[in-house]
């Protein structure tokens, strides 16, 4: 190989693939770790009680008016967790995990933050800090691992256009969006690459862009594009699954929805992006296969929203809601929570659900117990949350 | 093209065109664009109006987004075409700041008449003109939830057991006027809810009623009402007092001019460009024509080009490099789709992020890079323009020599147009 041809070869991402000469020198330099993490970001505020009704709750039936849905068993009822607390409808695959210990619910929980800006707070959640950070607690997570093997994708992936706050920081992240139609051929794509290497604002995303390109291609190959009209989120979790079963593609994926942000008519916008959440959730559990096995997803929100509905059948920026942790690793079908009720004095400013537990605790505990971060990585991922232990026994750890 | 009418056609406006003869003096072009801009003819808010009712009554009617087009090949073409681009960028910030969207799907058909009309025709006048009229402007109260925000001690309160919604109240303070550096508290959020309740909009004719602002008594909250120490009376007039308050507060001042100074200087703004364009607005009272003055006028603005370009900048600058009219406008408005960044669509109040952390992402130049490739096929394949003259056009004296040396001797004339479009410098404003 003449030095220029191994030049643009790497600059499109391919190099260790043709270097190697197939996986199984990519395993003879060392296994990569076979456990998976999703994050999946909530952008606009989950109403937690709408996602997980809590209808044992004698205050519940009142406060929610209109938007509390008939008990387990009715007709458009929600769908039981054990007596005290239910699942939105829509989430009925969501639900059939939850029966197969396969999805654990958390309720009643909040970051440490008490902000109700949707903009504060969510990059307080991606910042894993009582401060605006520069990077996301979960590229900090990432710098602990050890480096992907060569020939390998980038151990983080950002799903969608755009890399998120929670994946931003020193260690390079892949991203894929869509297969590349138009591309220009390889000697202008050497010399663009290394104008862009000059500037660093720029250079570093490019190279990643043309990185994820020759790897997402090829992970994805003979997989027609997307059609128009269907959920996007589902299409698109599908394929951070594939991606992220490959022996040689990603293991940590972070990915957004939003649309959850139901100041009015909440109850018809929610049931639709709960759906689209529910069916992405399951895409992404088809995508992975037998990889499944390994994989932890959460699924996290700013904050919840107000306990009583507001005056346009909708509900305002709130304070706790419910998060999910699923996957075959979890210790599923339980709802943990430590329930501060909905009565008289027990709403947090006389208007939001009241929040017992911190975020933090979960995710902590999924970095230790699934991906083995030891004691110093965590409190580098999340700087001063020393009273936030990490939560035990959310993932199987034999698995 | 001298460096400093470069610096006034790429910073301050938005690209520069084959045909324009760019003046000796760039700071009295600038200047000379500071005065109101001739209306932009489009539909009425009462044809607007018409094609929602027909969309109820007939769902498969094409109405809206036949009227929605209509307004945003418009604004394409003004935008491609315009001889006065940076009064046209100045109108398109203010409408990012008072971020209407399609993402309340009521919103829709009006969102060209809200920028024409509520922004874009107070572009040079008083900040507190513009965000009343924004506010006044149904898209603005169904974008923000604010039409159905009912006082619940009032009339129609009482009656429906309906109540308030703080959306808009909201985002008034954190985004559009004070911010939360202003120390505001929850209880200040759901005052001004309070003063802002009855602001609604009419139903048309067939109600009665009129087809755009409405203020409703029967739904007003009754009260004098405190905000932020201030004590604002009951009524249609309270509402307005308090906006006018808000809009006129120093901690608005301060965040407007840290905002544009964002937009025009640097994503991290030197605090001296910023304090002038502060001092600006406080000693005219908010006249954002003095505003843009004290921009133009930065010595800071000087300094080399440091902003990303948004996907909506850059696709307008490649489009009037390439000298198109308005042919150009469909094309102007797929691309800012397959850019992530649709128009008039941003995700969240906060409209579209200014700064490079959100547009330096790979995807996102990847398709910048597919979108280029594909416009250089097309315009070589025309005989539009060679590739000389366009980096003449598109970069001027702030291209490297580098780029233009290759693009020069490039194989083909598609090959050269593309290293052009797709340079690390086509890619800052």
């Amino acid at each position: 190989m003449s030095p220029n041809l191994r030049r643009r070869s790497f600059l499109l991402g391919l190099g260790g693939a043709l270097a190697l000469g197939g996986s199984r020198m990519a395993l003879a330099a060392g296994p990569p770790g076979e456990k998976r993490l999703v994050v999946v970001l909530l952008r606009g505020a989950m109403d937690g009680l709408s996602a997980v009704p809590a209808y044992g709750d004698p205050a519940f039936a009142a406060l929610r008016g209109p938007l509390a849905l008939p008990e387990p068993g009715q007709e458009g009822g929600v769908l039981d967790l054990g007596g005290r607390f239910g699942m939105h409808p829509s989430l009925a695959r969501l639900h059939a995990l939850y029966a197969a210990n396969q999805a654990l619910v958390l309720h009643a929980i909040a970051g440490p933050w008490r902000s109700r800006s949707h903009f504060e707070a969510q990059d307080l959640l991606e910042s894993g800090a009582t401060q605006r950070l520069p990077d996301g607690w979960l590229n900090r997570a990432l710098s602990a691992m050890p480096p992907e093997p060569p020939g390998a994708a980038r151990r983080g992936l950002a799903a969608g256009l755009d890399v998120p706050l929670l994946l931003r920081g020193p260690v390079r992240v892949g991203s894929f969006a869509a297969r590349a139609r138009n591309r220009p051929d390889t000697e202008t794509l050497a010399l663009l690459a290394r104008w862009h290497a000059a500037d660093p604002q720029l250079g570093p995303a490019f190279a990643e862009g043309l990185r994820a390109r020759g790897f997402s291609a090829e992970a994805l190959a003979g997989q027609a594009p997307p059609p128009r009209g269907v959920n996007g989120f589902l299409v698109l979790a599908e394929s951070v699954g594939r991606l992220l079963a490959d022996p040689r593609g990603p293991r940590v994926a972070a990915m957004e929805l939003d649309g959850w942000d139901t100041h009015a008519a909440q109850a018809q916008r929610l049931g639709n992006t709960l759906r689209v959440l529910d069916e992405g959730l399951d895409a992404l559990r088809a995508g992975l296969g037998p990889a499944w096995s390994q994989t932890a997803v959460l699924v996290m929100t700013e904050f919840g929203r107000t306990a009583r509905i507001n005056g346009t059948q909708g509900t305002d920026h709130g304070t706790a809601g419910a998060a999910f942790v699923l996957g075959g690793a979890v210790r599923g079908g339980r709802v943990l929570t430590d329930w501060p009720g909905l009565g008289p004095g027990r709403l947090f400013e006389n208007r939001d659900l009241a929040a017992t537990m911190d975020l933090r605790r979960v995710a902590k505990g999924l970095l230790a117990d699934h991906l083995g971060l030891g004691a110093g990585a965590l409190a580098r991922a999340f700087p001063e949350s020393g009273d936030a232990p990490p939560l035990p026994d959310l993932v199987d750890r034999s698995a | 093209m001298t460096p400093l009418a470069a610096h006034a056609a790429i910073r301050f406006g938005l690209g520069n065109r084959p045909e324009a003869q760019l003046p000796a003096d760039p700071r009295a072009w600038l200047t000379g664009q500071i005065s109101p801009l001739p209306e932009a003819p489009g539909p009425s808010l009462a044809e607007a109006f018409a094609a929602q009712r027909q969309r109820q009554r007939d769902p498969t009617s094409q109405a809206v987004s036949d009227l929605f087009r209509t307004e945003a090949l418009a604004w394409s073409t003004r935008m491609i075409t315009t001889t006065a681009p940076f009064a046209e960028r100045w109108a398109n910030f203010w409408t990012n700041h008072l971020t209407t969207s399609r993402r309340a799907g009521q919103a829709t058909v009006m969102l060209g008449h809200y920028q024409r009309l509520a922004i874009r025709a107070h572009a040079f006048g008083r900040f507190e003109d513009m965000l009343l009229a924004a506010y006044r402007h149904p898209a603005m109260l169904f974008y923000l939830d604010q039409s159905g925000s009912i006082g619940p001690s009032s009339p129609a309160g009482q009656r429906a057991r309906r109540g308030l919604n703080e959306n808009l109240a909201r985002e008034c303070m954190e985004l559009h006027t004070v911010t939360p550096a202003a120390g505001y508290s929850q209880e200040d959020v759901t005052t001004l809810a309070r003063l802002l309740t009855g602001w609604s909009v009419g139903r048309g004719a067939p109600a009665n009623e009129p087809e755009g602002f409405l203020f409703r008594a029967r739904a007003h909250e009754p009260g004098d009402k405190i905000l932020l120490g201030r004590t604002f009376p009951e009524g249609e007039e309270g509402g307005a007092e308090a906006l006018r308050f808000l809009a006129g507060h120093p901690a608005t001042h301060h965040a407007l001019a840290l905002k544009l100074a964002r937009h025009f200087v640097a994503d991290a703004p030197p605090a001296p460009a910023v304090a002038r364009i502060e001092a600006a607005l406080r000693d005219s009272g908010g006249d954002l024509a003095a505003a843009a003055r004290a921009v133009v006028a930065a010595p800071e603005a000087r300094a080399p080009l440091r902003k990303l370009r948004s996907g909506q900048d850059y696709a307008i600058a490649v489009l009037r490099a390439l000298g198109l009219g308005d042919e150009g406008a469909p094309m102007l408005l797929g691309t800012l789709a397959r850019l992530n960044q649709p128009l008039w669509t941003a995700p969240a109040p906060i409209g579209w992020s200014d700064e490079a952390s959100e547009w330096a992402a790979p995807e996102q130049l990847m398709r910048r890079l597919d979108w280029a490739s594909e416009i250089a096929g097309r315009t070589a394949a025309a005989g539009v323009i060679e590739p000389e003259p366009l980096g003449e056009v598109l970069l001027g004296p702030l291209a490297r020599a580098e780029t233009m040396a290759a693009a020069r001797r490039a194989g083909s004339v598609r090959e050269g147009l593309l290293l052009l479009l797709a340079s690390p410098e086509a890619q800052r404003r």
